[in-house]
C-alpha cells in the first residue's frame, strides 16, 4: 500500500493541482480568478503527460549520443532516453494553453466594458436588474450619434449660406 | 530523477497554487502565477523534458503573465474572494 502511493506519486500530485484549478473555475467568484484555476488545471494535465514519458535512474534528455561517429557496434538503447513523444504532444498544449488564456482575458475586458465589474454574483444580479447597464451604452450612443448629426447639418447650412 | 529536489519542488508548486487561488489582491495572485509556471519549468527539466521546459518558461510564463497583468491593470485590483 506504501509503496502503492509512493510509487505513483506524479499521479497523486496531478490530481491534487488538477482538482486545486477545477476548484478554483468552480467556486471562485473573480473571472480572474477563474482565468487563473484554467491555468493551473492546463498544467496539470501537461504534468500528467510528461511524467509518463520521464523514467529513473541516469536518464538524458532525447538528444542521440555517438549516432554520428559509431559504425554499428552499439544500437540506441531506448531505456537511455526519456520518451520524445509526449514532449512534443505537449509542446502543443502549451500553446494552445496561451491561446485560450488570451481568448478568456479579451472576453473578461469586454464584460467588465458592458458590467463594469468582473465579479460574477454582481454580474449576475445586474443582468436580473434588466440590462441597465447596455441601455446606458445605447443611450450614449445614440444622443453621440445625434450631436454628430446636429453639427454635420449646422456645418452644412452655414455653408450653403456662405 | 534526483528525489529530495522532487519533493521540494512538489511543496512549492503546491503552495504557489494554493496561494495563487486565496490571495485576494489580483496582481499579487498574477506574479505567484508566475512563479507556479517556473516552478513547473523546473520540475519539467529534472523530468528530461527540455524543450517542454524552455516553451513553458517563454510562452506561459512570460506572456501569459503579461496578458494577466494587462488584464488587471484594465479591470480592478481587488477581489471579493
Amino acid at each position: 500500500m506504501n509503496d502503492f502511493v509512493l510509487g505513483h506519486y506524479n499521479y497523486w500530485m496531478f490530481i491534487g493541482l488538477m482538482m486545486i484549478g477545477f476548484y478554483a473555475m468552480m467556486a471562485k467568484k473573480n473571472l480572474i480568478k477563474k482565468i487563473i484555476g484554467m491555468n493551473i488545471f492546463q498544467s496539470a494535465i501537461i504534468l500528467f503527460y510528461i511524467s509518463t514519458s520521464a523514467k529513473r535512474g541516469g536518464v538524458s534528455v532525447p538528444i542521440l549520443e555517438h549516432a554520428a561517429g559509431g559504425h554499428g557496434s552499439h544500437g540506441v538503447d531506448v531505456a537511455h532516453y526519456a520518451n520524445p513523444l509526449p514532449h512534443v504532444l505537449m509542446l502543443t498544449a502549451i500553446v494552445v494553453m496561451v491561446a485560450t488564456l488570451g481568448v478568456a482575458v479579451a472576453v473578461t475586458l469586454l464584460i467588465y466594458k458592458r458590467y463594469k465589474t468582473i465579479e460574477e454574483d454582481e454580474i449576475l444580479m445586474k443582468i436580473k436588474e434588466g440590462s441597465s447597464a447596455p441601455k446606458e451604452l445605447v443611450d450614449v450612443r445614440s444622443q453621440k450619434d445625434s450631436i454628430k448629426l446636429r453639427t454635420n447639418i449646422e456645418y452644412r447650412t452655414r455653408n450653403v449660406e456662405l | 530523477m534526483i528525489i529530495p529536489f522532487d519533493i521540494i519542488l512538489i511543496l512549492f508548486i503546491f503552495i504557489c497554487a494554493i496561494a495563487a487561488i486565496t490571495v485576494k489582491d489580483l496582481l499579487s495572485a498574477v506574479m505567484i502565477l508566475g512563479a507556479y509556471s517556473f516552478f513547473m519549468c523546473l520540475l519539467w527539466t529534472q523530468m528530461a523534458a527540455v524543450d517542454v521546459a524552455f516553451t513553458e518558461a517563454s510562452v506561459s510564463a512570460s506572456i501569459g503573465t503579461v496578458l494577466l497583468i494587462g488584464a488587471v491593470y484594465k479591470t480592478k485590483r481587488r477581489s471579493k474572494d
